[in-house]
């Protein structure tokens, strides 16, 4: 059994189709790139996977257990596209506050704390309020907190947008040293690069799932020399994929 | 708990914004304060030009609060046209009756209603045999001004909408800046989200129906013939009802803009039906009127105010508001399922 497990998903707002028939596996402790365009359903799956939306058909279980569910919720950290700090606050008070809903007890929080601001590199600036921190900061201190419970899965919705070379080339240092300690990691992103870095990748085009693979054996299969080129391979639908074409 | 924690960190957050703060606490009291300068004033003094008036007659308008002067028609009308007098009175005799004629300005309501008082005094002092009328009253008195009568409804109405703007953006915000996705992606209830939000924010309403209400009746000093820990229950459970509805409705708004939108279409109509104004005989306005909590939270407080009603005699209006508090409050947690499905 995979610890991930995503059956026949299939989503639509209205009469527009976000997801068609997607399948995916993804077993423990990988770093798995969701790549896609904006607009290829990248964000609607992953709000399927910790259990935000429902899908309208198809299910997905995280380590057994059918999502939506609050139990497994606590295993999961999740960092959406937007920062969603609350300004007013400091560094400390916002990782506090998030650390008491997941009923960290007193005592570890403040290690918990202190852990993830050394993880991204903030622990000068805990006490300042998010108002006075740049956007790169905000980036990190939002990373902080979806590590705060130690998730099993971390699930991190374009994680590096709009983030300088530097900082995105620390965050994926970050993100190498949190899935050495055995966090699966599921990622979406639409850039190449980053794509690269990951040790497999689906790849997702107007909700269908194109291709599937590690960045090696997409570019073999394609017989392209970058992803990019793969990427483009297999979304013209006369090619052979070996994800689903509706 | 996790009630306890959103409930400290909205605590956390009001404390550091502080125009938020001072929105809630002293915008209502400027508010109530310039009602009260305009509604609390003396009775207007009439400005009456004459002629031709006999003496008696003059004599007993003197006794009036009105200020007289003697001139013809033709300055008086120019008088008038000027809006400098109120009223031009003069003696017709029409019929071999003498008649008093009497041009009114006529623009203002209250002036006209001052010139007629003060001729009905004068007119009275004239003929002292006609039937003597005394006036008692079972509530307030003849002392009460226009504040006294309007002022409770009006502290009802500036808890209410004040209450709701602050609640409701504030939730609003929630959702446009993320943290409400962010905070439903952990193991949190929705009940338990919608539970800490009542209670952070109650903390302030409540401080803040508190403040209002001290401020109207000890230092404006409107009438209050009941007692004030029932004044102070009417309003806190009245801004309770306001924080709720606020942040249900706070679903249905995109952004502050929308948010304020609201504004118009229900709580502004909310006071046609606190008690201000006579409906009773515009049918399918007392039908509506059942449905707005503020006509409750109004009616229970111009009760104990006014006629000095007991909590319990008030209780129908009290279950209603609470009422209304719970059902805005089920409504918002079935609301959030939009953002989540469990």
């Amino acid at each position: 059994m995979m610890f991930i497990e995503m059956n026949q998903l299939q989503m639509a707002f209205g009469r527009q189709v976000v997801l068609d028939d997607v399948n995916l596996d993804i077993p423990k402790g990988e770093l798995f790139g969701l790549l896609g365009p904006s607009g290829s359903g990248k964000t609607t799956l992953v709000k399927i996977m910790i259990g935000m939306l429902k899908p309208d058909y198809g299910m997905v279980t995280i380590g057994g257990v059918q999502m939506p569910s609050l139990r497994q919720m606590k295993k999961i950290g999740y960092m959406a596209q937007s920062d969603a700090l609350y300004s007013e606050l400091t560094g400390r008070a916002n990782l506090d506050f998030f650390a008491q809903l997941f009923q960290i007890p007193k005592a570890r929080r403040k290690e918990r704390i202190q852990e993830t601001a050394a993880i991204v590199d903030l622990t000068a600036h805990l006490d300042k309020p998010i108002e006075s921190y740049s956007g790169g900061m905000k980036r990190r201190m939002s990373l902080a907190i979806s590590l705060l419970h130690e998730p099993e899965l971390l699930i991190l919705d374009e994680p590096t947008v709009g983030i300088d070379p530097l900082l995105r080339e620390s965050i994926w240092a970050d993100l190498k040293k949190i899935q050495a300690h055995g966090t699966t990691i599921v990622i979406t992103t639409h850039v190449m690069e980053e794509a690269a870095k990951c040790d497999r990748l689906a790849l997702l085009r107007d909700g269908v799932l194109i291709a599937e693979g590690s960045p090696e054996q997409l570019e073999q299969q394609s017989g392209t020399a970058s992803l990019e080129a793969a990427f483009l391979h297999f979304s013209k639908p006369s090619s052979q994929t070996e994800g689903s074409v509706s | 708990m996790r009630i306890w924690a959103i409930t400290k960190r909205i605590v956390h957050q009001m404390l550091k914004d502080k125009r938020s703060l001072a929105l809630m606490m002293i915008a209502p009291l400027l508010i109530l304060t310039l009602l009260w300068a305009v509604l609390d004033n003396d009775a207007y003094e009439p400005k009456i030009a004459y002629s031709d008036l006999p003496g008696p007659f003059v004599d007993a308008l003197k006794k009036t609060n009105a200020k007289l002067k003697q001139t013809d028609l033709n300055e008086a009308k120019k008088l008038l046209e000027d809006k400098a007098y109120d009223a031009y009175l003069e003696i017709k005799t029409a019929g071999g009756k003498p008649e008093l004629k009497v041009l009114l300005e006529g623009s203002d309501l209250g002036a006209n209603a001052s010139v007629q008082q003060a001729i009905a005094k004068a007119s009275k002092e004239m003929a002292p045999d006609t039937l003597a009328v005394q006036n008692s009253y079972l509530h307030g008195s003849s002392d009460l001004s226009m504040f006294d009568h309007t002022g409770q409804v009006m502290i009802g109405f500036f808890i209410f909408f004040f209450v709701f703007i602050v609640g409701g953006v504030s939730f609003l915000r929630e959702r446009t800046q993320g943290t409400l996705e962010r905070i439903l992606s952990t193991p949190l209830k929705r009940w338990e989200l919608v539970c800490g939000y009542i209670a952070g924010f109650g903390i302030f309403i409540i401080l803040q129906a508190v403040v209002i209400t001290l401020y109207s009746i000890y230092v404006l000093g409107i009438y209050n013939s009941g007692s004030i820990l029932s004044v102070l229950l009417i309003d806190s459970l009245l801004a309770i009802t306001a924080l709720t509805l606020g942040t249900v409705l706070s679903a249905f708004a995109k952004n502050e803009l929308q948010m304020m939108q609201f504004i118009p279409l229900i709580i502004v109509p909310q006071v046609f039906f606190s008690g201000i104004f006579h409906i009773e005989s515009i049918g399918f306005l007392t039908v509506l009127g059942k449905i707005m909590p503020l006509a409750y939270g109004s009616d229970a407080l111009s009760r104990v105010m006014m006629r000095g009603e007991s909590i319990a005699s008030v209780l129908p209006d009290i279950g209603m508001l609470a009422g209304f508090a719970l059902l805005f409050v089920l409504l918002n947690i079935l609301a959030l399922k939009r953002h989540r499905a469990l």
